[in-house]
């Protein structure tokens, strides 16, 4: 180690130190929700220069560890560190108007969510058992903590509480996998695992601890078995944060997901891909038709986030180039499709915790024919309809399961994929074929912003991927290329 | 083979521990006299001296009495935890007792343990059970608000009493107190550069022991006698043979951290413990005199606390706990590393010692005249 | 048997025993004492692996500390006995069949050689490398070091490890505590009305104003 290493920290330092300035901030005298607001999207900017600036300014810093192999700053990680940076300030411009509205403690709020943020670019940068984490019991601590942000409402405590209470087992369950690991490799390092383990056949040591691992894992991301957390917290917990717990945070732990399995465990690729073979197939088939039949907004995407964690673990089952790149295309597209239902949602939303029901929608069109189409193109794009940016992700997982030779979970996939338009064409023909209550639209100028840029970009990636398809292989293939993160890293 | 074993580990150190087990008890004991004479002294009155010579035959009347008094147990208590009480500080505290090296090593140190310091620190941790069991357990709401200031305040006053130590650790580099003390002998008291840990562990120290001016949880004039209020007789006793025995492990630990423990020199000159090793019984001897002296001093400074300051306010105590010691702590150890990362420890002695000078002169010099109150006259012309 | 073997198996049953009343018991203070009993078992079976810092710790911390916050919060809210109400819900059965499931199944898969390392590598618990920089005699200016073997040394061994090779994770836990006060501080706080936020800067100012003029009327 050496104080070079901390130029690869420089982004974390920076927004660390920026989230506690943004604690003390108050006792200067600004205390209003828009400054906070203002100092919490500079620090976003500062934060994705000093990325952007740390990448380019050290060649041949990519592919590196750095901190006695912990941390590595390679292209998958800067990948994933700018989607993190792009769904906070989003989050940030959605919480503007719940903040002002309640009388919430607002620089605290964004110091959780920058404090978030850290815990999510460590995960993205971890290249050892135990900065993964403590990155991801950073976010969730944070997540907890907001998703309770409403505390004098009922909801929320219970969705924070219920958050928390699953969420600790998840964390124990998930360092129960990781201490097994360690007592049969003798290392934490993802690289010197996938190094011992070559030696190793088989070991039912090894094996439990890896299940117990992706259990964690799973719960995380809200996979099959392990969902049942996810309506109610997302239900109860603050909008914007349920955007955030939906987006961010699930792109996070697919990116520990990707990083884990793909250079720790490839050797025991055989073992664990069946087993995550069928949560894949169990939370598409349980989201899916978990879904059909809710009322609220809200629960009904908390559903088909769960189908949509099935769909991305296709991409870590597969165990191809092709998977890598479909986790990667599809966290992104996912990301503003489901950020821009959210921004609808939160213009929808007439007071507190009501104006989230399906029947909500109704008439949207005749009242703002824009923003129900932009409705529309995001529904299109969870559903993964062609013209959309969606198409783009679903195409790489479904086709990597197929090269995979799980054609079986593909043909799941689909199936589930079409039940999936049944209930999102529910919220269209409610929003285009309904009378509506002639409610206001009432949308700020933050909203309309968000919602804008979401659909522009789901449907321009739609329409032109390939710039995005190549960025994204290049953000992969120091992942799946091995050898080239031996080579460099253990110099 | 065995039985050399049982001799080297079992054995030895218990006797040991039972040498140290009765000195230090009849420590206890006479501080009870001593206290009360020298508060007699300094507050212009007697003291105890009916019984025996100037009343020193008190160390004995005292225990007799506890012993015979009825022991009233509360018919409303939880009984376990009421009779647990007053045993629970005392397993600790002697078991601190065989961590303290009293002399030069190996003859007055029943364990050397390499993490003997931080031992020290986890056991009288533990202490404060004791005192918040025996509160609650007493089902009195004066006990139960006793037991709980004295939870506050002791689990506050651990952090600057434990970042405190830190900076001596930082110069002596080792946790291992026979080290701590050698390192002094062969350089100088860490009195000197850690004069700003000495006053935070000092105070600390006066904290944690529930002593005068932090005595909070027995404050007689709120909460009648605070967590002690309901016990009597025998378990009374082993609450304040728990509270001496305590002070006496923090006035071996402020002798050893701060003033060269049992050794008597400067930069290696003088009766370092090679020194006293060499002189055989007598080098033993001469090292537990010295060690004791500084030790008893620390005692007479708690006396001479309790009989000079009046009791803190419990917020006061907290703010001067949370917002001026643990601050200042960290600040020392900054300082402190700065120093030892550049590598002029020795520098720090000459700024200790400027300091002690200035405040030796502060504290001694003449003692101005007090300013005249103005008139009302004057007052009233001033503005 | 060795000696060790046997402390082992007293320790380690007090532990597991006193972790089951922790859960069983009925008074809440009791509990708290019970889990305090199987902190200060674990932190003997830590120094019996060698890990003399990480035992004080564990009573320096969890014992002297954590337990004793414990207790306050659970004596000043006074509650002496909980409800006496079903102490075991329908789902016991299920959640008994689930943990001896997966105790059958560690006890199954972790057996002797299954780990990488048999017997305990104390070298690396126990012993510390440092570089010991010197400055050259023949060209001033330049230094050399050389590594100083020290054994005997846990905590500084321990100290090297989270201060060099885990410094990142150790510095994140840093901010995962300060994330937790900011939490337990925004949930716990008491938001203000509208009429008591415009009031309390005035309140202040008042008090301000009340304490100078009692240390006036102190000094005069």
């Amino acid at each position: 180690m050496s104080l070079n290493d901390l130029i690869f920290l420089l982004p974390e330092i920076i927004l660390a130190t920026g989230a506690s300035l943004l604690l003390i901030a108050p006792v200067t005298g600004l205390r209003d929700s828009i400054s906070a607001k203002w100092a919490m999207i500079a620090l976003l900017i500062i934060t994705a220069g000093s990325l952007l600036a740390c990448s380019w300014a050290v060649p041949g810093m990519e592919q590196t560890a750095g901190f006695a192999r912990m941390f590595a700053l390679d292209a998958f990680s800067i990948f994933f560190k700018l989607l993190f940076l792009f769904v906070v300030a989003i989050v940030v411009l959605l919480s503007d108007d719940f903040l002002r509205e309640s009388r919430y403690s607002t620089w605290e709020y964004y110091s959780l969510l920058g404090f978030a943020l850290c815990g999510m670019m460590f995960m993205a940068s971890g290249v050892h058992l135990a900065t993964i984490y403590i990155g991801l019991e950073l976010l969730s601590l944070s997540s907890y903590i907001l998703a309770g942000y409403y505390k004098n409402e009922q909801k929320s405590t219970e969705a924070a509480m219920k958050y928390f209470v699953l969420g600790a087992v998840s964390s124990a369950i998930l360092l129960y996998g990781i201490s097994l690991i360690y007592g049969v490799c003798g290392t934490l390092n993802l690289l010197d695992i996938a190094r011992a383990l070559s030696t190793v056949v088989s070991n039912d040591a090894l094996m439990f601890g890896v299940i117990l691992l992706a259990c964690g894992l799973c719960f995380k991301i809200a996979a099959a078995p392990f969902h049942v957390w996810t309506p109610d917290v997302y239900e109860g917990a603050p909008t914007p944060i349920t955007a955030f717990l939906s987006t961010g945070s699930k792109a996070a732990a697919f990116a520990i997901f990707v990083r884990i399995f793909y250079v720790a465990l490839p050797g025991f690729h055989l073992d664990w891909s069946m087993v995550l073979a069928t949560v894949a197939a169990l939370s598409m088939i349980v989201g899916n038709l978990a879904a059909i039949t809710q009322e609220s907004v809200k629960r009904l995407l908390a559903y088909s986030s769960i189908a949509h964690a099935g769909y991305v673990l296709m991409g870590i089952v597969a165990m191809n180039v092709m998977g890598l790149r479909g986790v990667l295309v599809y966290s992104f597209v996912y990301v503003f499709a489901n950020l821009g239902i959210w921004s609808i949602v939160l213009m929808m939303k007439r007071h507190e915790y009501a104006g989230e029901k399906v029947s909500d929608f109704e008439g949207l069109h005749s009242r703002s024919p824009f923003w129900a189409f932009s409705m529309f193109v995001f529904l299109l794009s969870l559903g993964g309809i062609p013209p959309t940016a969606g198409f783009i992700g679903k195409y790489f997982l479904f086709y990597a399961a197929v090269q995979a030779g799980f054609g079986w979970l593909a043909i799941i996939a689909v199936l589930m994929s079409a039940v999936s338009m049944f209930y999102y064409l529910r919220i269209v023909v409610a929003m285009y074929l309904r009378d509506g209550k002639e409610a206001d639209v009432t949308a700020s100028g933050a909203l309309k912003f968000v919602a804008a840029v979401c659909v522009v970009a789901t449907i321009v990636f739609g329409v032109v991927p390939n710039d995005l398809i190549d960025q994204v292989s290049s953000s992969a293939k120091g992942l799946h290329n091995k050898g080239a993160v031996t080579r460099n890293a253990t110099r | 083979m065995t039985q050399a074993l049982l001799m080297r580990y079992l054995l030895w150190p218990l006797v040991k521990f039972l040498g140290a087990f009765i000195v230090v008890q009849a420590i206890v004991a006479a501080m009870n006299w001593v206290e009360r004479r020298l508060l007699g002294l300094i507050q212009a009155r007697l003291g105890p001296n009916r019984v025996g010579w100037h009343g020193l035959l008190q160390i004995v009347a005292d225990p007799i009495k506890f012993l015979l008094k009825e022991d009233i147990v509360p018919s409303s208590s939880e009984k376990v935890a009421y009779f647990l009480g007053p045993m629970l500080p005392l397993i600790p505290t002697f078991m601190v007792y065989c961590l303290i090296p009293f002399g030069p090593p190996p003859m007055f140190i029943a364990a050397r343990v390499n993490v003997a310091l931080l031992l020290v620190l986890a056991l009288t941790s533990t202490g404060v059970y004791g005192i918040i069991l025996g509160g609650w357990a007493s089902n009195n709401k004066y006990s139960l608000m006793g037991g709980l200031r004295s939870a506050a305040q002791m689990v506050s006053y651990e952090v600057p009493f434990g970042l405190s130590i830190v900076g001596v650790l930082m110069i002596c580099g080792s946790l291992d107190l026979v080290r701590i003390v050698d390192y002094q002998a062969n350089n100088a008291w860490n009195l000197f550069p850690q004069i700003v840990a000495f006053f935070i562990f000092f105070v600390s120290m006066n904290a944690e022991n529930n002593r005068t001016p932090f005595d909070l949880p027995e404050a007689e004039s709120e909460l009648v006698a605070g967590y002690h209020t309901e016990y009597s007789a025998m378990k009374f006793a082993f609450f304040m043979l728990a509270e001496y025995s305590a002070m006496i492990v923090n006035s071996c630990l402020v002798t050893l951290l701060f003033l060269g423990g049992w050794t008597m020199a400067i930069d290696g000159k003088g009766l370092t413990t090679q020194q006293l090793v060499s002189m055989g019984v007598l080098g033993g001897i001469i090292g537990l005199a010295i060690f004791l002296t500084k030790m008893m001093f620390f005692m007479f400074v708690y006396i001479w606390f309790r009989a000079t300051f009046p009791r803190f306010r419990f917020d006061q105590l907290m703010d001067l706990g949370w917002k001026w010691m643990i601050p200042l702590a960290l600040g020392n150890i900054v300082v402190t590393g700065v120093f030892v990362l550049i590598g002029q420890e020795r520098l720090m002695y000459w700024i200790g010692l400027a300091t002690l000078g200035a405040i030796g002169f502060h504290i001694f010099r003449k003692p101005v005249p007090a300013v005249k109150a103005k008139t009302a006259h004057e007052v009233a012309h001033a503005s | 048997m060795t000696p060790a073997f046997a402390v082992f198996l007293i320790v380690g049953t007090i532990a597991v025993a006193s972790s089951i009343l922790v859960i069983s018991m009925r008074n809440p203070v009791h509990s708290a004492l019970f889990l305090l009993l199987t902190f200060l078992c674990v932190a003997v079976l830590f120094v019996m692996k060698g890990a003399e810092f990480v035992g004080a710790v564990q009573v320096l911390v969890y014992a002297g500390g954590i337990m004793v916050l414990f207790l306050f919060v659970v004596m000043l809210i006074n509650v002496r006995h909980l409800p006496d109400e079903k102490v075991l819900s329908n789902f016991w059965k299920g959640g008994f069949a689930v943990g001896l499931g997966v105790f059958i199944l560690f006890v199954a898969v972790v057996r002797p050689g299954v780990y990488h390392d048999e017997q305990l590598d104390k070298s690396r618990l126990t012993s510390v490398k440092e570089r010991i920089w010197t400055e050259s005699h023949k060209n001033p200016g330049t230094y050399t070091y050389r590594r100083v073997h020290r054994t005997n040394a846990n905590s500084e061994a321990v100290g090297m490890a989270l201060y060099t090779d885990y410094l990142v994770p150790f510095e994140v836990a840093s901010l995962f505590l300060l994330v937790a006060m900011i939490g337990a501080i925004v949930i716990g706080k008491r938001e203000l009305s509208a009429t008591e936020e415009e009031t309390a800067q005035q309140f202040i100012l008042e008090r301000v104003e009340t304490e100078k003029e009692v240390k006036e009327a102190m000094s005069a």
